[in-house]
């Protein structure tokens, strides 16, 4: 089992910073009012020649779920409302991605042809997003590997999820349209490890254009992962580059726990007949007098407890897949997808929850439970604790072939949750509404001639040109800030080196603390560092000063200085400072008279340093030293 | 409601699309579309995929092959490419998934297919879509219909909403009469949106007397897309067909951008405002008819003609088409006019300014047009509102001239009746005083305030 060979397959997905999105002439950013207008919606799945229907979409439509829309005016438009006709594909948008392309030796078709891909979960108003294909073909060299890049597509940013009510799901549309670029590689990554260098260098290569758009929610990844003898898991939507390799290590366990169960399963002798002959059983009966709240709620409001056996699974369902997702969990997500049920029970985990030992032994005689059999059973209305039933007997079919084919969502700590079962090949069609795009020879030639320095190269420069340890600059290459870094020490005299530290670590460190930096602009950045170089605000003050930014969006550092009481200190407060402080050091000054002047800067600079203007400060000691020394001789 | 890129008569090989290199090296290794190609490049490139047909826009020389990742690409041919076909596409057969049927002692309603695509099914092979209609086609795209009725489906003719013509709405007439003698209890006319108000006038004035309601209905987004408006608007116009108490030719469309209610206009007073809000058909100086919602029909409007007896059901389904409508605006050349006269139109309706003027620089051919046994009515290009031509100078004048004020008249209406009139009787007399007969309430004698933009 040690040795098992894992696949892993990455697909990187980076909002581009275009001025526009990719079908309309709506601004390229996320709103920043409130909803101003709401429309409901029904998605309804489409039909293939096959006549073959997305059955996790059409089961959404049957349970009547309808979609809620959100919107204001500045960020959408009739076009994300499916009220309008795209416009032609943003240009813009393409140049970027075949600049990426050329990064990553790619060869660009000669026509680009947008495709609708059905989705009809409601993040896309039309019920597909549009996506098309600009290279295929790349590779990346990664620590002495080659990594194909299969291929760079770019595509529209689905709406956010807001909130799920019931039979609504609340979308709002700002995002919807923001163009994405999506690099894919090959299978070909063998640890978690190779899976988040591999992603720092793509990383590297998209920045490198300078064009992309950086802060919370604006890079995604999708893993592929499949275990050898495991099945292909999709992880979709991981946010943070750094969790990547914690998703692959958990999933890699995940499959390989299910593997060990499938292979004890066997060795119980479990068959899928055992499974599929199963009847649901009725056993409210049992629970006539019960003490679990859920259970007394659920039969007074109507409902019944079913339950099924699963032969061989007793003891198994209490095991631990990853940290924090027992076998069990499995079962439960799928009950609460397709049947709607809050969750199961099941006798590995009990008694508990209010339910004795003397109910569970009457569960388990009356569903004929042996030693080494598992009974699970939902307290709810019968139709939907006969959908969730079924739902884990189907679950339980697939335990008996090892993993089950899925799209799983992360968690922030890298372990996944079940979302949906793995959609077919890809629903594609053309987008008739767009024309295709031909990429000219012309058009590459532009893209070619302001092709961006490698990263290769931008490494070796910031190491030599700036001073910084190799350390310091991947972590500046693998921050979104490398170019606010040559902008900042272009324009101020601070050193290179604290400003790359204060761009990640500081930054970094803030956001770990749940402050959203991408709030932060490049004119704000090079503010604050320039308040620095002039002496008006400590070093030491930086990070409460980004903070107070990053918190009050559209302020300045002056509004931040005079929030936090770091401001500069008037020249009223300050002559009577240099008044004590040349009372203090007397001594010095009738000694030195006007040299005196550099030995009080110091010592009040250490004092004020941040919240005094050093020129005005020199001015007022020179005229008091000057007033003092007349004064003295008169 | 049309077809976007279903091509009206396939060639057995699918390549009309392609011209110069692609097609001859297409054309030479006996590519047809749905074949798997392989392309290999000078630079060592490969690609592999199925061929595709080619849409009207894009370079003809381009050849667009569907990747096996689904996507299409499109590849300029070049001499040095080595073009070969690895394996022929296979037929395709459509699964017809198990529809609910309708249970028979629902009521009977029939569908009549005009045109473009109120269901259809996508080749995501190819990426085709293909119109379908016939009935069990209609249930399974659209399971709530077996809820409502039973349905007939026959498709007339596949025309595009723009090329319709009065002919057209003769047939559509003729074939809506014939339905009737079926007993059902409603018809459901699909049609393409752009000229659906034109034609649900025609038929509010060729079908008179109805014994049930017939609704025309579209769509402003394709059906091939799940956030079609296509199905509900269906919907609703089954639900209308076999609910509402009207005898009247009405329109179901969306009433605002949800999908949640369907609004049924009159057929004479509703109007296409916006190219492409699926709200986009309005009620115009009217209330609409009713609204369906939840699969449930209320009436709105108090004033309608009851569903009749098949008795009093007449069809006068003929229309003159030498009518012409004039929109008015300043530097108008009255030669257009005299021109028209020329060629022997036989009626003219004016879309004037405000409450029903043109400049009087047209007084002198209008009164050619009186003197020749020309109709001239007047309607307003405001939309909203009715014409009173005795307010100004100009408005007298042009009444003097022989013009017809046309009350609150929608402009699109009042040609469409026009043609209508014409085809009924040559005495110009009786066509003033039709055009002034309010025949299928195409006008109204007083003005609410809420009938407003």
């Amino acid at each position: 089992m040690v040795g098992l060979k894992v696949k892993v397959g990455l697909e990187l997905h980076q909002q581009l910073a275009t001025k526009y999105k990719l079908f309309c002439c709506c601004q390229s950013s996320l709103a920043a009012v409130e909803p101003e207008y709401k429309f409901i919606r029904r998605l309804r799945p489409t039909q293939s020649e096959l006549g073959e229907v997305d059955p996790a979409a059409l089961f959404e439509f049957k349970k009547g779920r309808y979609i809620v829309y959100e919107v204001d005016d500045a960020s959408s438009c009739l076009v994300e409302m499916d009220e309008e006709p795209p416009h032609p594909l943003n240009e813009e948008a393409v140049e970027i991605a075949l600049t990426v392309a050329m990064m990553l030796n790619a060869s660009p078709v000669d026509e680009v042809h947008v495709m609708r891909k059905i989705v009809i979960d409601g993040s896309n108003t039309a019920g597909f997003q549009r996506t098309a294909l600009i290279a295929t073909g790349g590779y990346i060299d990664v620590e002495g590997k080659r990594i194909p890049i299969q291929t760079i597509c770019v595509e529209e940013d689905a709406a956010r999820l807001v909130k799920q009510e019931g039979e609504a799901v609340y979308y709002r549309l700002d995002r919807l349209g923001i163009p994405l670029i999506e690099v894919a590689t090959a299978p070909v990554i063998e640890s978690p490890k190779e899976a988040l260098t591999v992603a720092f260098s793509i990383g590297r290569v998209l920045r490198a254009t300078g064009r992309v758009r950086r802060g919370l929610g604006s890079i995604r990844q999708d893993v592929n992962i499949s275990v050898e003898g495991g099945g292909l898991i999709e992880v979709k939507g991981v946010q943070k580059l750094d969790l990547i390799e914690k998703v692959v290590e958990y999933e890699i366990m995940r499959q390989k726990n299910l593997l060990a169960i499938r292979d004890e399963l066997n060795a119980r002798g479990c068959k899928p007949a055992d499974i599929i002959n199963e009847p649901i059983r009725d056993l409210t009966e049992i629970f006539v007098d019960t003490s679990s709240r859920i259970i007394r709620n659920a039969v007074k409001s109507g409902g019944r407890v079913l339950g099924v056996k699963l032969k061989g699974f007793g003891g198994l369902l209490s095991r631990e897949l990853e940290p924090g997702l027992r076998f069990g969990g499995e079962f439960a997500t799928r009950a609460s997808f397709w049947g709607g049920v809050g969750g199961i029970f099941h006798t590995d985990e009990l008694p508990a929850y209010g339910i004795t030992a003397e109910e569970v032994a009457k569960i388990k005689s009356s569903a004929e439970a042996g030693e080494l059999d598992a009974v699970v059973f939902v307290a709810d209305e019968c139709s939907k604790a006969e959908a969730a039933l079924k739902a884990v007997l189907e679950r339980a079919l697939e335990a008996l072939k090892g993993v089950p084919d899925e799209t799983r969502g992360p968690n922030p700590d890298g372990t996944t949750r079940y979302m949906r079962p793995r959609p077919g090949a890809a629903r594609m069609y053309p987008e008739t509404d767009i024309p295709p795009l031909r990429i000219t020879e012309d058009l590459l030639l532009k893209v070619k001639r302001n092709l961006p320095e490698h990263p290769s190269v931008t490494l070796n420069n910031l190491m030599e040109l700036y001073g910084l340890n190799r350390k310091l600059a991947e972590q500046l290459m693998d921050s979104e800030y490398l170019n606010t870094f040559k902008l900042i020490v272009s324009e101020v005299k601070v050193p290179a080196k604290f400003v790359a530290a204060t761009l990640t670590e500081t930054l970094k460190s803030l956001e770990r603390g749940g402050v959203d930096v991408g709030v932060l602009s490049d004119s704000i950045l090079i503010d604050v560092f320039r308040y620095v170089d002039r002496g008006f605000m400590v070093k030491e003050s930086i990070p409460d000063v980004l903070k107070w930014l990053c918190l009050n969006v559209n302020m300045g550092v002056e509004d931040a200085l005079k929030a936090l009481n770091i401001r500069l200190l008037s020249r009223e407060e300050l002559e009577k400072i240099v008044d004590e402080a040349l009372t203090a050091k007397s001594d010095i000054v009738s000694k030195m008279g006007v040299k005196a002047v550099n030995s009080i800067m110091g010592f009040l600079m250490n004092k004020l340093r941040g919240r005094v203007d050093p020129q005005l400060l020199m001015e007022i000691i020179r005229g008091k030293i000057v007033e003092r020394m007349g004064g003295g001789e008169s | 409601m049309r077809g976007e890129s279903a091509p009206d008569n396939p060639s057995p090989h699918g390549l009309e699309g392609y011209r110069g290199l692609a097609l001859k090296v297409l054309r030479s290794i006996g590519a047809e579309v749905g074949d798997v190609i392989r392309v290999k490049r000078a630079d060592g490139a490969v690609y592999e995929g199925i061929l595709v047909p080619r849409f009207e826009y894009g370079d003809p020389e381009c050849v667009v092959l569907k990747l096996r990742n689904g996507y299409n690409i499109g590849l300029k041919i070049k001499d040095t490419d080595v073009v070969e076909k690895l394996a022929e596409g296979g037929k395709f057969t459509y699964k017809v998934q198990l529809a609910p049927k309708a249970v028979s002692s629902l009521p009977r309603v029939s569908i009549i297919g005009t045109g473009g695509t109120i269901a259809s099914r996508i080749d995501y092979r190819t990426g085709a879509v293909t119109p379908t209609f016939t009935a069990d086609d209609l249930y399974s795209m659209v399971p709530e219909l077996g809820e409502i009725a039973n349905i007939d489906t026959k498709v007339l003719f596949n025309v595009f909403s723009e090329d319709m013509t009065p002919k057209h709405w003769t047939k559509i007439a003729e074939e809506v009469a014939s339905q009737f003698e079926n007993s059902i209890q409603g018809v459901v006319v699909a049609h393409g949106t752009d000229t659906m108000g034109y034609t649900a006038a025609a038929l509010s004035f060729a079908l008179q007397g109805l014994p049930a309601p017939v609704i025309l209905v579209g769509a402003q987004r394709s059906s091939d897309r799940p956030s079609s408006d296509a199905a509900l608007n269906l919907i609703g116009a089954v639900v209308a067909a076999v609910h509402a108490p009207f005898g009247e030719v009405a329109v179901a469309m969306h009433k605002n951008l949800s999908d949640d209610e369907i609004l049924i206009h009159r057929g004479t007073r509703v109007r296409k405002c916006h190219t492409s809000r699926r709200d986009a058909f309005k009620s115009i100086n009217t209330d609409p008819l009713g609204v369906v919602k939840n699969k449930t029909y209320h009436q709105i409007s108090s004033s309608f003609k009851p569903r009749g007896s098949l008795n009093g059901f007449k069809i006068k389904p003929l229309f003159e088409e030498k009518v012409a409508l004039i929109k008015y605006y300043p530097g108008f050349n009255p030669e257009v006019i005299e021109r028209l006269l020329d060629m022997g139109y036989r009626g003219i309706i004016l879309e004037g300014t405000g409450l029903g003027h043109v400049g009087s620089i047209c007084i002198k051919a209008i009164e050619r047009a009186r003197d020749m046994g020309v109709f001239v009515g007047m309607t307003s290009q405001c939309i909203w509102g009715r014409v009173n031509m005795n307010i100004y100078y100009t408005g007298r004048d042009l009444q003097k001239a022989g013009v017809t004020p046309l009350e609150d008249m929608l402009a699109e209406t009042a040609v469409v009746k026009l043609m209508w009139v014409l085809a009924q009787t040559d005495n110009i007399e009786e066509v003033k005083k039709l055009m002034l007969t309010n025949i299928s309430g195409e006008f109204s004698q007083r003005t609410s305030y809420r009938w407003s933009a």
